[in-house]
């Protein structure tokens, strides 16, 4: 038998892409899908976040949530790096939409336009949308 | 009295401030909380429809909910008051009634 | 099942996870680990100010591989591999060491 550190399985590896849509806090959707991120990415597969229309609020800096009662989870974005997340991408065109650029943004990303997101989207294995 | 209308969804998402600001009649206000934050901000896609409005309706915003969503008060257009969740309650007291658009 | 810890009952979950992370206090990780008839040592306090310092940078309590290379990061290859961790914490790094931390378990951790 094995011991318990040497036991890590090689398995399959995919390419999984996370859509996110949605602004942080009137929905539960960009929590759930940072959930799914971390459990993916802990199965060792290689990630992709995409963050378009209202999801790049989600990683809008100075995100404050003490007023109304629940978790900032906005640091965690931050976290990703550590578990070789590192393929994080924004629609540019949504930015631009919410008055918003890349220095208003948490983590480093890469902005791309629609038609450099769609041929990305069209490479992966499984896309989850959020 | 006028009428207070609370909307708080995404104006980038949903329609519902579009059909909000026609049905808010003359000297009613508009209260955005939640997502409807967004609504309020300078710089935006939703700033003219929203600026344009000012003219008839009071808009206010919700700040936690603001404040939550990484916004301050530097970022609102000009002329929409911050409330607090005290100054809601207020607002609820002080019109005839109020329509929560979903 | 509740815990006693300065005088002070906290609750907990099935596995024994503080149902508060406010409640924590440095006694708490003692009496966990005295419950699984551990005894936590400089290197454990070392692995449990870690978890509590990552917790409150990222909210979130790391995974076993991302805690192991975290660790090796700050506390230097001989420490940051599951070996060492997993001797220090034989329940497994993430679990333990987590819940002495008084942080949630991990995520993805089943």
């Amino acid at each position: 038998m094995s011991e318990p550190w040497e036991d890590e399985v090689e398995g399959p590896v995919k390419k999984f892409m996370f859509v996110n849509r949605k602004s942080p806090y009137g929905t539960v959707y960009a929590l759930e899908s940072l959930e799914v991120v971390l459990i993916t990415a802990a199965f060792d597969q290689d990630v992709s976040l995409v963050f378009s229309d209202d999801g790049v609020y989600q990683i809008k800096k100075g995100q404050n949530t003490d007023g109304i009662g629940m978790k900032n989870f906005s640091p965690t974005y931050r976290a990703l790096e550590g578990y070789d997340v590192e393929k994080l991408y924004v629609d540019k065109e949504s930015l631009e939409e919410r008055g918003l650029t890349e220095d208003d943004l948490l983590v480093d990303v890469e902005v791309l336009s629609r038609a450099e997101l769609a041929d990305l989207m069209d490479d992966q294995d499984v896309v989850l949308s959020f | 009295m006028a009428m207070l209308h609370t909307v708080n969804k995404s104006p980038f998402e949903r329609n519902t401030l579009d059909s909000c600001i026609s049905m808010a009649k003359s000297g009613s206000s508009i209260l955005l909380i939640e997502d409807g934050i967004f609504g309020a901000l300078k710089g935006t896609s939703a700033t003219d429809k929203v600026s344009s409005a000012m003219s008839n309706v009071t808009f206010y915003v919700l700040g936690p909910d603001l404040n939550a969503r990484g916004m301050t008060e530097e970022q609102l257009i000009d002329g929409i008051k911050v409330v607090d969740y005290e100054g809601f309650v207020d607002l609820t007291a002080e019109h005839e009634n109020v329509q929560a658009w979903l | 099942m509740p815990i006693e810890v300065n005088g002070k009952s906290l609750e907990t979950d099935e596995e024994g996870y503080l149902a508060n992370l406010n409640d924590w206090v440095p006694e708490c990780a003692t009496v966990m680990a005295a419950l699984e008839d551990q005894e936590l040592t400089e290197s454990h306090w070392e692995v449990i100010n870690f978890l509590r310092e990552y917790y409150d940078e990222y909210q979130i309590a790391p995974a076993v591989r991302v805690l192991t290379k975290a660790i090796g990061k700050k506390l230097g290859k001989d420490k940051g591999n599951s070996k060492y961790l997993y001797e220090l914490f034989p329940y497994g790094p993430g679990k333990q060491a987590c819940k002495y931390a008084g942080l949630p378990k991990p995520t993805g951790c089943v």
